[in-house]
C-alpha cells in the first residue's frame, strides 16, 4: 500500500513507527505514553496531566522556557495532551528542524527537573484550568455521570483530577509517578513526513537507544462489575438550560463489536467529524423541536467505558419528553433491521473523514501512536474494510447488547436560573 | 534530511484567477496529494446592513440558506451532503456572509450545486425559521453563562461604542425574537448576489476546471437590487481608560478582556504590530504575558494577547480566566506588560525569534486544502497581491525594532485601554 509504515523496537523496549510523507517539508513526532488518567489512584487523580504540564518546565539541558522558544524560533507547534489511556507529546516542525524535537523528547523522558517552585506555580495554573470547567455546565454533569459509571474502574474520575487531589499532591508524588512510567520500554515513538527512513531511524538509536529501561508497574485495571438498574441523578447550576447526559458501558476499542458499534454511531448520530442533521436522532428529536441539539460519541479505549449522549433542552419543553423520543429511537435499532444503503452510506463517509485527514501530517502521525495504544496499525488501515463488513444483522444485535436502558446512567442538569 | 518538497507556497503562477461576467471572482489551486476538495469565499451581506433593533439579522439569514431551497428541504439538502460525507455552511460577519466546505472530489459538482442552490433560491419555511430561532436564543442564554464570550462582548461595545463593530452578529434576545420571515426574505433579497462573491477551490481539481464548475451554477446568476455595502462609520477613539464588570453569579472562573484599537489588515502597520503581539502574547508559551500571568505567578491557564484585523479598525486585546479573587492581580501583570511593551519596545533577540518563528510555521499553516483556502482568501480580500507569500519572508524580515516600538505606541495607551470582565 502507499506510504508503508516502518515499525521496530529499540533494545531497551521503545517503539518506534515511521511514515515517509513527501508532500510538504513537514515532520511530526509523536511521543506515547502508556499512562493516564486511569493509572491514578485515590489521592493522586490528575496526576498524569500535572505530569504532562511539568515536562513543559524543563530539564538541565533544556531549561524550562527556553524550550517553547526553541521549538516557535523553528516555526515549528508543539503541544501535549492526557487521555484516560496515555500521554502525549507531540512537536510537528519544519522537516530540517525536526531534530530538535528529537533531542528534547529523548532529554526530558527521565531528566526533567520538576523544580518545588515549578510545582507551586503548576498547582494554581492546574486548578485555575478545573475552573475554567466548572465554568461550563456540561463538564459538571460529564462529570457526575462518569462517577456514577464506573464505581471500581479507575475510569471513574475526570483527567483534570479532583480539586481535594489538586490541593495535596505533592513534588515527591508528581516525581515519582514521572520517573515510574516514562521509560522507553513504556513509550511508542511515531514520525511521519518528510525524511528518509534508514537515516532517521540511525538518529533515533542515537538518541533514545541509551535511555535504560524502566520497570513499569501493571496498569490499574479493576473491572468495572456489571450494574444492573438505571442509576439517575440531578444537578443544579447556575444558567437557564437543561441539559440531558446519558451514558451506556460501551466495549473497548479492539472488541469484535467496536466496528459494528460505529456504524451504529454513524446511524444514530451521525459520523464523526461531519454535520449530524440526517442522523436518526436529529430527526426524531431537532428536527421535531423537542430538543435543541443532541449529539452522541464514543471513545477508543483499552478498557470498556461508555457511549454518550447529550441532549439540550429548549425552555418549554420536559426534559423526559426527549429521553422517551431516544428511548423510541433506540428500540428501533432493536427491533427493525438497518438499510443496507445506511451501512454503505456509514463507510462511505468514513472514507470521506479518511482523505480529510490525509492532508495533514501531524494528524497521520498522531493515528500511528493513537493506535498502538490498544491495538496496533492496521486498526486503523483495516478501519474502512472493517466497517464495510458490517451487517443489518451485527447493527441490530449490537444495538440490543450495549443500549440496555437499565444498565445506563442519566444525569439531568437544572439550571436555577430557569422560571418554572 | 529534507527531501525536495513537491508543493511550494501559493504563487501567482499556480493560483489560478477567472472573473465572471456577473461579478463573481473565482480563485483555484490544485493539490493531488488528497483526494478531496475545499470551497471557501464570501460575498458582501454581512452585519453592516443591519438596523438596532434587528442586530442578528444577517446571522440568522445565512444560518438558513441551507434550510430550505425552492428545490430541496433542509434534510434533503443534508442528506446530499452527508450521505457522502461532505459538509457545507455558512455564516456572518459584520462585512460578509461567508462560506465553507469540503467534499471528495468525486462530489465536488453535488457541493458546488448545494452552494449555489442555497445562495440563490433559499425559500425560509416558517417551521424552520422558528426551529432556528429557538435554537439561536437557547446559543444566547448559553452566551450569557459564558464568561469569555460575555467578556468578548462588553469589550467590544465599549472599544467599538456606535459602531458596527460594537454590536454582537449574533444579535440579543429581543432582536432574535423581533425578526419575521419578511425580514429574512427581505435581506436575502436586498444583499445576496453575484457582485463582491469570491469562491476560492482548492483540492484534487484542474484549476480552470473548477472555474468552468463555478460558471455552470453561478454564472447564471443575476441580483438586479443588490445593495452596495454602506461605508463605516468613524470611530470614536476612547478618550480615558474604561473598566466594566459583568456579573454572572456561581461560576468558579472569571474572563478578562484588555486592550485598544488596532490596524486593519492592509495598514502598513500591520506586520510590525503582529510581530510585536507575537512577542506580547503569542511567542513560545503565549508570550511575555503567558510568562508573566501564567508562568510566572501561576494564575491562570490561559493568557495570551491577539492582534484582530480586518478591513476595518482592528482590535489589540490581551485575554485570561483567572479564579475571581485573582482578577485584580491579573489586571497589574497585563498592565504591567504593556507599559513595559510600550516602553521599550521588543529586545533584538525577541524580534529575530518571532520573525523566524512567522516564516518557519508558514509551510504548516499551509499543508491542508483549508489552509490554502484561506490563504488565497485573504491575500484576494486585503489586496496583498498574489505573490504574497513569495514576498512573505522579506515583508516579515523588513520589520525593525523601532517599527515595533511605533505601531505598539500608536495604537496601545495603556492609561486609555478599555478593561472587560465577566464572572461572579
Amino acid at each position: 500500500m502507499k506510504n508503508p509504515v516502518t515499525q521496530l523496537t529499540l533494545k531497551n523496549g521503545m517503539k518506534v513507527m515511521l511514515k515517509e510523507i513527501h508532500t510538504a517539508p513537514i515532520i511530526s513526532s509523536w511521543i506515547w505514553y502508556k499512562v493516564g488518567s486511569r493509572d491514578e489512584p485515590t489521592g493522586r487523580t490528575g496526576i498524569s496531566h500535572w505530569t504532562e504540564h511539568m515536562l513543559f518546565k524543563g530539564t538541565k539541558k533544556f531549561p524550562g522556557g527556553l524550550l517553547d522558544k526553541a521549538i516557535s524560533r523553528d516555526g515549528g507547534r508543539w503541544n501535549a495532551s492526557t487521555s484516560r489511556d496515555s500521554t502525549r507529546y507531540y512537536e510537528t516542525m519544519p522537516a530540517a528542524k525536526v531534530d530538535l524535537a528529537l533531542r528534547l523528547e529523548a532529554d526530558r523522558m527521565t531528566k526533567s527537573l520538576f523544580d518545588p517552585k515549578e510545582v507551586a506555580s503548576e498547582r494554581t495554573v492546574i486548578i485555575s484550568e478545573r475552573e475554567g470547567s466548572e465554568n461550563e455546565p456540561m463538564f459538571r454533569l460529564r462529570e457526575a455521570v462518569q462517577h456514577a459509571s464506573f464505581r471500581v474502574h479507575p475510569y471513574h474520575h475526570e483527567i483534570i483530577g479532583d480539586m481535594a487531589d489538586l490541593h495535596s499532591i505533592t513534588r515527591e508524588d508528581l516525581y515519582r509517578h514521572y520517573r515510574t512510567y516514562y521509560a522507553p520500554n513504556n513509550a511508542v515513538l511515531c514520525l511521519a513526513g518528510d525524511f528518509e527512513t534508514k537515516s532517521m531511524l540511525k538518529r533515533i538509536r542515537e538518541l533514545f537507544e541509551p535511555i535504560p529501561k524502566g520497570s513499569v508497574p501493571p496498569r490499574l485495571a479493576r473491572p468495572e462489575p456489571e450494574r444492573k438498574g438505571e442509576v439517575r441523578l440531578t444537578l443544579e447550576g447556575p444558567g437557564e438550560t437543561t441539559f440531558t447526559h446519558v451514558a451506556y458501558p460501551f466495549p473497548n476499542a479492539t472488541h469484535a463489536d467496536y466496528f459494528t458499534l460505529q456504524v451504529l454511531e454513524s446511524l444514530l448520530n451521525g459520523a464523526s467529524g461531519l454535520s449530524y442533521k440526517t442522523c436518526r436522532l436529529y430527526r426524531a428529536l431537532v428536527d421535531t423541536g423537542i430538543a435543541v441539539d443532541v449529539s452522541g460519541w464514543s471513545e477508543a479505549t483499552i478498557d470498556p467505558y461508555l457511549y454518550r449522549f447529550t441532549i439540550v433542552h429548549p425552555p418549554d419543553k420536559k426534559p423526559e419528553e426527549a429521553l422517551t423520543v431516544l428511548d423510541d429511537e433506540i428500540k428501533r435499532m432493536q427491533d427493525e433491521l438497518a438499510p443496507e444503503e445506511e451501512i454503505k452510506r456509514a463507510v462511505k463517509q468514513a472514507r470521506a473523514v479518511f482523505a480529510y485527514g490525509s492532508e495533514n501530517i501531524t494528524h497521520q502521525a498522531f493515528w500511528m501512536g493513537y493506535t498502538a495504544m490498544f491495538s496496533d496499525y492496521s486498526w486503523y488501515t483495516k478501519y474502512l474494510d472493517r466497517l464495510a463488513k458490517v451487517t443489518p444483522a451485527d447493527v441490530q444485535r449490537a444495538a440490543q447488547t450495549y443500549f440496555q436502558t437499565n444498565r445506563r446512567v442519566v444525569g439531568l442538569y437544572l439550571p436555577t436560573g430557569k422560571v418554572a | 534530511m529534507a527531501l525536495k518538497p513537491k508543493t511550494s507556497f501559493p504563487s501567482p503562477e499556480d493560483i489560478y484567477r477567472a472573473a465572471l461576467p456577473n461579478g463573481i471572482t473565482v480563485l483555484a489551486r490544485s493539490n493531488f496529494n488528497s483526494p478531496a476538495v475545499n470551497i471557501g469565499g464570501y460575498l458582501p451581506a454581512g452585519s453592516i446592513f443591519e438596523t438596532d433593533d434587528k442586530l442578528g439579522l444577517a446571522d440568522f439569514v445565512s444560518s438558513m440558506l441551507m434550510r430550505g431551497t425552492q428545490t430541496r428541504g433542509f434534510d434533503a439538502i443534508y442528506n446530499e451532503l452527508e450521505s457522502v460525507g461532505a459538509s457545507l455552511g455558512f455564516d456572518s460577519g459584520v462585512h460578509n456572509a461567508n462560506f465553507g466546505g469540503r467534499a471528495l472530489a468525486e462530489d465536488s459538482p453535488l457541493l458546488l450545486k448545494l452552494l449555489a442552490e442555497s445562495l440563490q433560491t433559499p425559500i425560509f419555511p416558517n417551521d424552520e425559521t422558528e426551529r432556528l430561532r429557538a435554537q439561536l436564543l437557547t446559543g444566547l442564554a448559553l452566551r450569557a453563562q459564558d464568561t469569555s464570550d460575555m467578556a468578548d462582548l462588553i469589550f467590544e461595545q465599549f472599544l467599538y461604542p456606535d459602531h458596527p463593530y460594537g454590536k454582537p452578529t449574533d444579535g440579543f434576545v429581543e432582536t432574535i425574537q423581533s425578526i419575521t420571515r419578511k425580514d429574512l426574505e427581505e435581506f436575502h433579497r436586498l444583499h445576496f448576489g453575484p457582485r463582491g462573491l469570491v469562491i476560492a477551490i482548492v483540492g484534487a481539481i484542474h484549476p480552470k476546471k473548477a472555474a468552468e464548475a463555478v460558471e455552470k451554477v453561478l454564472g447564471g446568476w443575476q441580483a438586479a437590487g443588490q445593495k452596495e455595502p454602506p461605508p463605516l462609520p468613524p470611530i470614536k477613539p476612547v478618550e480615558k481608560g474604561i473598566a466594566q464588570h459583568h456579573p454572572i453569579p456561581g461560576k468558579a472562573q472569571s474572563d478578562l478582556v484588555v486592550g485598544a484599537l488596532g490596524p486593519n489588515r492592509k495598514s502598513p502597520d500591520y506586520m510590525a504590530a503582529s510581530l510585536g503581539n507575537s512577542v506580547l502574547g503569542q511567542f513560545g508559551m503565549m508570550g511575555r504575558i503567558g510568562d508573566s500571568v501564567r508562568e510566572k505567578a501561576g494564575l491562570a491557564d490561559y493568557a495570551s494577547s491577539s492582534l484582530n484585523a480586518g478591513i476595518g479598525p482592528g482590535s489589540w486585546e490581551v485575554s485570561a480566566g483567572v479564579n475571581p479573587k485573582n482578577l485584580k492581580k491579573a489586571l497589574g501583570l497585563i498592565e504591567k506588560e504593556l507599559r513595559r511593551f510600550v516602553k521599550s519596545g521588543v529586545t533584538k533577540e525577541e524580534l529575530a525569534d518571532s520573525q523566524s518563528n512567522f516564516i518557519g510555521r508558514l509551510p504548516l499553516s499551509l499543508e491542508s486544502n483549508g489552509g490554502v483556502t484561506g490563504a488565497i482568501l485573504n491575500i484576494h480580500r486585503y489586496d496583498l497581491g498574489m505573490d504574497y507569500y513569495q514576498r512573505y519572508e522579506s515583508l516579515v524580515r523588513g520589520v525593525t525594532r523601532s517599527d515595533v516600538v511605533e505601531v505598539a505606541r500608536k495604537y496601545i495607551d495603556p492609561d486609555r485601554l478599555v478593561i472587560a470582565t465577566a464572572g461572579p
